[in-house]
């Protein structure tokens, strides 16, 4: 049996970046154990965003387990993404009560308005519309979320305003450092 | 720290607490947070700290959710032998008046106070504002407290949610905190625990209701070198966020709950395993865990004695099965979470095969209670076979939504007329989702049904875990239930055939429908697949799945039958 370098040293990531080092230290927080797989995966997207390939090799290896079992549990959970998002993101709920509240509409508007479906980046890497299940507000129904902050009671109208705004901002910013 | 230090602590928040003249309550939930309570919290600061008033006039305190999310933000202001004023919708500017009209009372105001013209039914607490002058602009902002909404309401779980601050552990030992773990070390064997909780009735908040006294008695009964408390805070029903709150809005009631069924069934750890898509309820709770730790209450020898236990947070990554026992199990293992067949059950074999009790976070936070008021109070509010209280999170067409919380065995007309206020003008209500994407719709001819665990199995809804959703006459309830199916598409684990494939099938049998290509014979044969799949499919997720068609077929079949391409009636007539 392979023994995990408990130490990590000499056993870090060639990149040097910071947050491997954090990723390294949670590791040997959790003792290097199997268990701590679905944690690690937790921390690394936070740092990085999304789960690029080197990174999960680099997971795999440190904890040494399969790369596909890795690959595996992380396809498994909703929340982890392999892709890293545009610059501007917007999640639409599409929980029971903003369901009901038309929550499909504003997702209609938003594919309308940036030619991308749900999930999808627009090719300038400037907008991502992801979808939600419940934020947990659903008093206020319908519930969006843009660039991070929760807005309630939305419509099509008020949400793809505000959208195309910030892109907008955005793109005059990109042409003028051009 | 033993018992005695923690009364003393108490005891000086409680003084601390008691030399305000007046207490502001606002909230900072994720709900009002939405609507602005940031910004509202951050004027009333400044408000006050520009009035330069002595400190003893006011202190500003950031709480939980206070129920009627649709008023968000909510302020609540506190007069020393008054009662308490309930502002919604506050903006930054109300929030300016709210300090300035209710803190500077110099003594000629005071004098008129004793004004004869205010008469006896004015609310005592807003006889300062009369007496500044300014009472009309506020006076639409207020609440009133005695509104069925609030009226009809009965706390226990939710007795300290908005009343203190979350992150703040003292605040939570002046209420009583911790109170009755106390009183458990020192006077109670882990059986008379158990035997409290199976007498208090109290059965399972997260779902299925099973007997939470029983669970915790067959553990304890279990020997073994290690055994574990599991509290599910994954609450997957999208439209739901009972748990959300409780964690958010008093962690430390959730943690008491959770080290009291440890010492009840000998277990020594413990995770709290929380949706990842909830980031400040895993904040308040790592917080919690930590003063907690600080104070001696978790840790070796818990509040002095020879009882230890410690709890750990895990993080859920989106995944609606992950709910269910065996998958949450698995997905702390670091697994995929895929459930298991069952027996054993978790409390013979759980986490690491070793036995484990998990229980919902509702269910945890019901025990402080019982075991500070007793199995025999706790007994005295419901029906007959379920007792207590329920949190349901009320969400849809209404004209109040929010969290609420209600005695078992009160009727949905009262909670959609009275507490919901009814639908808005010009619209009609449809039907009432309990139970999310496990459960199913009750219609309007059921709405005197008193609720309990067994009524709404009857209906073919559930309890579930506390999400109710109103709907009105501009949904369709055949487009209803593909939406819930579409869910359960995207979430089964796929370890089951029934539920992997059925599902899908499902929602193609309802596609043909709502796309006008269906006959006659396609319901019959909808409603057999749905059956199929809840009699054959592994866990709860594919057993339950079919509930939102089956029971939309079963009470608004017209809906369905008015897609056909043939229509029922013409096949008869031929
Ligand atoms: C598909 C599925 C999802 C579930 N989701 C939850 C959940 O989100 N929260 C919860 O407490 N229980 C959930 N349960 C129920 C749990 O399996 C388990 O019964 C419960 O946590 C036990 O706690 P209780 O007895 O306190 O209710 C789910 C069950 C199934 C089948
Ligand atoms: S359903 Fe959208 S916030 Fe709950």
């Amino acid at each position: 049996m392979i023994v995990p370098n408990k130490t990590a040293t000499g056993n870090q990531h060639p990149s040097g970046d910071e947050r491997f080092k954090k990723i390294d230290n949670q590791l040997r927080r959790l003792k290097y154990e199997k268990d701590a797989l679905l944690e690690i995966l937790n921390s690394a997207q936070e740092l990085f965003g999304y789960l690029s390939e080197d990174l999960l090799i680099y997971i795999a290896k440190q904890l040494h387990v399969p790369l596909s079992r890795v690959y595996g549990v992380a396809t498994f959970y909703h929340m982890f993404t392999f892709e890293p998002l545009g610059e501007h993101t917007c999640i639409i709920c599409t929980g029971t009560a903003c369901h009901v509240k038309g929550a499909n509409r504003i997702i209609e508007a938003i594919s309308d308005k940036f030619s991308i479906s749900a999930g999808e980046t627009t090719p300038d890497g400037l907008f991502s519309l992801t979808i939600a299940r419940c934020l947990g507000s659903c008093g206020l129904a319908p519930v969006v979320v843009l660039d991070g902050q929760v807005r309630g009671k939305e419509t099509p109208e008020t949400v793809t305003r505000r959208a195309w705004e910030i892109v907008a901002f955005s793109k005059d910013k990109q042409a003028e450092g051009s | 720290m033993d018992s005695t230090h923690l009364e003393a602590l108490a005891q000086e928040e409680r003084d601390r607490q008691g030399k305000y003249k007046r207490r502001i309550f606002c909230c900072t939930s994720t709900a009002c947070l939405s609507a602005g309570a940031a910004i509202t919290h951050n004027t009333l600061d400044q408000a006050l700290a520009q009035c330069q008033c002595d400190e003893e006039e006011a202190e500003i305190v950031p709480t939980g959710c206070m129920g009627l999310c649709s008023q968000g933000p909510l302020v609540r202001v506190e007069i020393q032998n008054h009662a308490p004023l309930l502002y919604g919708n506050v903006s930054a500017d109300v929030a300016q008046q709210i300090v300035t009209e209710h803190i500077p009372l110099s003594a000629n105001e005071e004098d008129a106070l004793d004004d004869d013209s205010i008469d006896a039914t004015t609310p005592h607490d807003f006889m300062h504002l009369r007496a500044s002058g300014a009472k009309k602009s506020l006076e639409r902002f207020i609440i009133p407290l005695d509104s069925p909404f609030f009226a009809k309401q009965v706390r226990v779980v939710l007795t300290e949610t908005g009343q203190i601050n979350p992150e703040k552990l003292d605040d939570y030992l002046a209420h009583d905190g911790y109170q009755a773990l106390a009183h458990v070390l020192a006077e109670m064997s882990p059986e008379d625990v158990c035997e409290e909780i199976l007498n208090s009735g109290l059965r399972g908040r997260g779902g299925a209701g099973f007997p939470t006294g029983l669970k915790w008695k067959l553990a304890n009964q279990e020997l073994a070198s290690e055994k574990y408390v599991i509290v599910n805070g994954d609450e997957g029903d999208p439209g739901a966020y009972m748990d959300r709150t409780v964690m958010e809005d008093d962690p430390h009631r959730v943690l008491e709950g959770m080290i009291i069924c440890a010492y009840a069934t000998g277990a020594t750890s413990g995770y709290l395993y929380i949706r990842g898509e909830y980031p400040i309820a895993i904040r308040r709770i790592r917080r919690a865990i930590q003063a907690a730790r600080r104070r001696g209450i978790l840790g070796k020898s818990v509040l002095g004695t020879e009882f230890s236990f410690d709890a750990e947070i895990r993080i859920g990554a989106g995944a609606f099965v992950c709910g269910e026992e065996t998958a949450l199990i698995h997905s702390i293992e670091g697994q995929r979470g895929i459930p298991r067949i069952r027996p054993p059950y978790p409390t013979a074999a759980g986490l690491r095969d070793r036995p484990t009790v998990i229980n919902n976070v509702e269910t945890m936070a019901n025990v402080p209670s019982i075991i500070n008021k007793g199995a025999a109070w706790f007994a005295s509010i419901g029906t007959d076979k379920s007792k207590g209280t329920k949190v349901f999170a009320l969400a849809g067409q209404l004209r109040n939504t929010g969290l609420i919380e209600v005695p078992m065995g009160i009727t949905l007309q009262e909670i959609v007329y009275e507490i919901g206020g009814g639908v808005p003008e010009g619209r009609e209500f449809k039907a009432a989702q309990t139970g999310g994407p496990s459960g199913g719709c009750i219609p309007k001819a059921h709405l005197d049904t008193p609720i309990d665990y067994e009524s709404l199995r009857q209906l073919g809804s559930i309890m579930g875990s506390g999400g109710l959703v109103i709907i009105d006459d501009s949904t369709l309830m055949p487009d209803f239930a593909r939406f819930f199916i579409d869910f359960c598409v995207d979430e089964s684990c796929g370890k089951c055939v029934p539920c992997r494939v059925g599902t899908v099938q499902i929602r193609e049998q309802l596609d043909k429908i709502i796309g006008g290509n269906a006959g006659p014979e396609d319901l019959d044969r909808l409603e057999n697949l749905c059956n199929v799949v809840k009699k054959t499919s592994l866990c709860g997720l594919g057993q339950s799945a079919p509930n939102p068609v089956l029971s939309t077929l079963k009470y608004f079949r017209d809906e369905y039958e008015a897609l056909l391409k043939v229509k029922t009636a013409d096949v008869t007539n031929n």
